[in-house]
C-alpha cells in the first residue's frame, strides 16, 4: 500500500479568516491525503512542534493578514533550525507578487494567490513532495 | 371577489402561455441551463407573475416606507432627502499614515470614517507584545493607547463626522478612547456619533477575533448599551453584521438568518439585564455584504428588515426606531478576483447598486486591487467615486425602493424571510446561539456552503470572470500600497515613552479598580474610561479583563 501524504494546515498568527485553509484541507482529505489542521493563531514554534510531532511530509500556511514576511519565513527557518529539510512547504492567502520571491528563497516551495483551483494545490504537492 | 376571479384567470392565461408558447420556445432553442440556481441555492424559476406574489397583502407584508413592517425602508424619503453616508473602511500601519488617508478620503467627498485596526488591536494586544510580531499594521492601523488615537483623528471635527470602528473583542477599551479623546478636546459625549462592530458572536461564528468567553463578552456588550443608552445617546453600540459570515463563505439566507438571529440574541440578553428594550433598540445597527448576486442581495436586505421589524415587535418594542433594521453595507471582498484586478470595478459596481437598491443608510465600495494587498490610493478614489456616480449620476435614487412590487422580488424576498425562519428554529433546537456556537452548528454551515461554492467555481458551475473563463496571461501591474517602515518602530517608541511619563501609579489604581469591578457586576465602562484617561494602554486594559474573565479557544473543525 502506498504511504499517505500527511499535510499540517496551519494558521499561523492572529489572522482569523480560515475560509481558504479549511477548504484546502478539505480538498486535499478528499485527494487522499491524511490532513491535521492547527486551527487559528498558531505561532510558528507551535506549528513546527506540530508538524513534528504528527510527522507530516508537507506544511500549507494560509494568511491574509499580509504578515506572511514575518511568519512563512519563521516556520521556514525554525524547520531548518531543527535539521528538517524534507518537509514540503507551501503557502496561500493574500500575498503580493513582489513577495513571492523573497518568500521562495525562504523556502516556500510555492505561493497559491485567490482564485487558485484546489486540483492545482493537490497536484503540485502530490508532484514536489519530498519524502 | 374580484381579485379571486383575475388570479384564477390569470392562472389560466399562464397555463396557456406556459404550454404553448414558452414549451415551444425551449424546443426550439434550449435553455443554457437545465436549472436555474442563485447563490444560496434557490431555484429561479423563468418567470415571475403576480401569481407568485398573490399570497401577500400590499398593506401588512409590504406597507409604505417610514411604516411597519418597512420593509420598503424605514425613511418615507429615503435618498430624496438624504444620500446615503460614504464610509471607505481604512486603515493601514500607524496612526499618523491613516490619519492622512482619512484627510485624503474626506477631502474628495467622504461623508464618514470608518477604521480598521490590526490584528494586535483586534485582539487586544498592544504593539510590542510578542503575539504582534510581524502583523503591525499589516490589515488596519495600530491603536494601542490613547496617545494613537489622538494621532489617528487629528485635525477631524468629532462632532460632526460620525465614525465607525470595526472592533469587537476589546470594543470596549476602544470605545472608551474615542470618547476620552474627544472630551480632551471639550466635545461633550452626547455631541458625538458614530458605531462600534461590537459583535462578538460573529466573531466566534466567523471572523474569530474573539477574546473572552461568551459570557462576559455578552456582559461587555451589555454594559456598552446601558451606558451609551444615557450617556452617548447617538453612538450606535453594536453593528450585528452578516459581512463576515458571508466572506468566511455562506450563503445569503445563511447571512441574513445568523446575523439576525444574534441580533435577536442581544436584545433577550440586555433585556434579561433589566436594560428596557426602547431604551437601546434605537441604537442597534446592521452590517451586510453585497455580494454578486443582484436581485438575491437586493432581496435579502428587505426581508432583514421585515423581519427585524416584526421580531421587534414580538419581543414588545414600542418606538418606531426600534423597530428599524439600519444597516451599513460593504461589497463583498470575497468576490474580488487577483486575475484581471481592474474588472473588479465592475463587480464593486454591480454590489454597490445592489446596496442602494436595497436601502443601505451607509456603504464602503471596495477596491480592485484588495485581492492582491491593501488598497493604493487612487484605487480607493475609484471605489470612492463609484458610489457617488450611483448617487449623482444614475438615477437610482429618485424614488424609494424601486423595486418593489417587482413579483420577482417581492417573491425572493418572502423566500428568504421563510428560509431564515427555518434556521431560527434549528438554532432554537439546539438551545440558542451560544449553544450553536458552542456545537460548531453556523461552522459547519459556513464551511459547507463556502466548500460546495469553491467545488462549482472549480468545476465551472459558477462563473467567475478571468478565473475559469475569459483568463488573460498577463503580469499584474497595480501599484501596490508600501508602508513607511519606520511605523512599527516609531509606534514601540511612542509606548515605551508613555509608560515612562505617564502618572503610573494613577494607572495602577484605576486597574486595579476595574478588576474589581470586572470580578463584580457593575457597568465597567466608566472604569475603562478611566484606565484609558490615565493612558493605560489597550494591552493593560486587556490583560486586566482576560485575568478575570479567562479567554476563548475554539475547536479546529474543518
Amino acid at each position: 500500500m502506498v504511504k499517505k501524504i500527511r499535510v499540517l494546515v496551519a494558521k499561523p498568527g492572529l489572522d482569523g479568516h480560515d475560509r481558504g485553509a479549511k477548504i484546502v484541507a478539505r480538498a486535499l482529505r478528499d485527494a487522499g491525503m491524511e490532513v491535521v489542521y492547527t486551527g487559528l493563531h498558531q505561532t510558528a514554534e507551535q506549528i513546527v512542534n506540530t508538524a513534528i510531532q504528527e510527522d507530516v511530509d508537507v506544511v500549507g500556511l494560509s494568511l491574509l493578514s499580509g504578515a506572511h514576511l514575518t511568519l512563512f519565513v519563521d516556520v521556514a527557518r525554525l524547520l531548518k533550525e531543527k535539521d528538517i529539510h524534507d518537509v514540503l512547504i507551501v503557502g496561500g492567502g493574500i500575498i503580493p507578487q513582489d513577495d513571492v520571491p523573497t518568500l521562495k528563497k525562504a523556502g516556500i516551495a510555492e505561493v497559491f494567490g485567490p482564485g487558485t483551483p484546489v486540483d492545482e494545490i493537490v497536484s503540485f504537492i502530490k508532484k514536489n513532495v519530498k519524502r | 371577489m374580484m381579485e379571486k376571479e383575475k388570479l384564477r384567470q390569470m392562472q389560466e392565461k399562464r397555463q396557456n402561455w406556459e404550454s404553448s408558447v414558452y414549451k415551444k420556445a425551449v424546443q426550439e432553442n434550449q435553455e443554457r441551463k437545465q436549472k436555474f440556481k442563485n447563490l444560496s441555492g434557490i431555484e429561479i424559476q423563468h418567470l415571475f407573475t403576480p401569481e407568485d406574489t398573490a399570497h401577500l397583502n400590499y398593506l401588512e407584508d409590504i406597507g409604505f416606507p417610514g411604516q411597519f413592517p418597512y420593509l420598503r425602508g424605514i425613511h418615507p424619503t429615503l435618498y430624496r432627502t438624504r444620500l446615503w453616508t460614504m464610509r471607505q473602511f481604512a486603515g493601514f500601519g500607524s496612526a499618523e499614515e491613516t490619519n492622512q488617508r482619512y484627510h485624503y478620503l474626506l477631502e474628495h467627498g467622504e461623508t464618514g470614517l470608518s477604521v480598521a485596526f490590526d490584528y494586535p488591536t483586534l485582539y487586544g494586544y498592544d504593539t510590542d507584545h510578542p503575539l504582534a510580531r510581524g502583523e503591525f499594521g499589516k490589515c488596519g492601523v495600530a491603536v494601542s493607547s490613547l496617545k494613537d488615537m489622538e494621532i489617528l483623528f487629528k485635525g477631524i471635527p468629532l462632532d460632526k463626522i460620525t465614525t465607525s470602528m470595526t472592533i469587537n473583542g476589546p470594543a470596549a477599551v476602544i470605545w472608551a478612547m474615542y470618547i476620552a479623546n474627544a472630551e480632551n478636546q471639550g466635545i461633550r459625549k452626547d455631541m458625538i456619533g458614530g458605531t462600534i462592530q461590537n459583535d462578538i458572536l460573529k466573531e466566534y461564528i466567523a471572523q474569530k477575533s474573539y477574546i473572552f468567553p461568551p459570557e462576559p463578552s455578552m456582559r461587555l456588550i451589555v454594559d456598552t448599551f446601558e451606558y451609551g443608552s444615557t450617556h452617548v445617546p447617538k453612538w450606535n453600540t453594536i453593528s450585528i453584521s452578516g459581512y463576515h459570515i458571508r466572506e468566511a463563505g455562506s450563503t445569503a439566507i445563511q447571512e441574513l438568518a445568523f446575523t439576525l438571529g444574534d441580533g435577536i440574541e442581544y436584545v433577550k440578553a440586555a433585556v434579561k439585564r433589566g436594560l428596557v428594550l426602547d431604551d437601546f433598540a434605537p441604537r442597534l445597527s446592521f452590517f451586510f455584504n453585497a455580494h454578486n448576486d443582484f436581485f438575491e442581495e437586493i432581496a435579502k436586505y428587505r426581508a432583514a428588515r421585515r423581519i427585524w421589524a416584526r421580531e421587534m415587535k414580538k419581543l414588545g418594542a414600542k418606538k418606531q426606531r426600534s423597530l428599524w433594521m439600519r444597516f451599513h453595507t460593504q461589497t463583498a471582498g470575497c468576490s474580488l478576483t487577483a486575475q484581471q484586478p481592474e474588472i473588479n470595478i465592475v463587480r464593486v459596481t454591480m454590489q454597490a447598486l445592489a446596496a442602494v437598491l436595497g436601502g443601505t443608510q451607509s456603504l464602503h465600495t471596495n477596491s480592485m486591487d484588495e485581492a492582491l494587498a491593501l488598497p493604493s490610493e487612487k484605487a480607493v478614489r475609484i471605489a470612492l467615486r463609484t458610489q457617488q456616480i450611483l448617487a449623482e449620476e444614475s438615477g437610482v435614487t429618485d424614488t424609494v425602493d424601486p423595486l418593489g412590487g417587482s413579483y420577482y422580488v417581492e417573491w425572493l424576498t418572502d423566500t428568504m424571510e421563510q428560509e431564515t425562519y427555518k434556521y431560527f428554529d434549528k438554532v432554537e433546537r439546539l438551545g440558542g446561539v451560544i449553544p450553536a456556537i458552542e456545537k460548531g452548528f453556523f461552522q459547519k454551515e459556513i464551511a459547507e456552503s463556502a466548500y460546495r461554492y469553491q467545488k462549482e467555481v472549480d468545476a465551472n458551475q459558477r462563473i467567475l470572470v478571468g478565473v475559469n473563463r475569459y483568463q488573460l496571461d498577463e503580469e499584474i501591474s497595480i501599484p501596490i500600497l508600501k508602508m513607511d517602515e519606520k511605523g512599527e518602530e516609531r509606534q514601540i517608541n511612542r509606548l515605551k515613552t508613555l509608560r515612562h511619563e505617564r502618572d503610573n501609579s494613577k494607572v495602577d489604581a484605576h486597574l486595579k479598580r476595574l478588576q474589581k469591578a470586572a470580578a463584580g457586576e457593575e457597568n465597567l465602562m466608566p472604569f475603562i474610561l478611566d484606565c484609558v484617561h490615565s493612558y493605560a494602554t489597550l494591552g493593560e486594559v486587556c490583560d486586566v479583563l482576560r485575568e478575570v474573565f479567562g479567554e476563548y479557544r475554539e475547536p479546529a473543525i474543518y
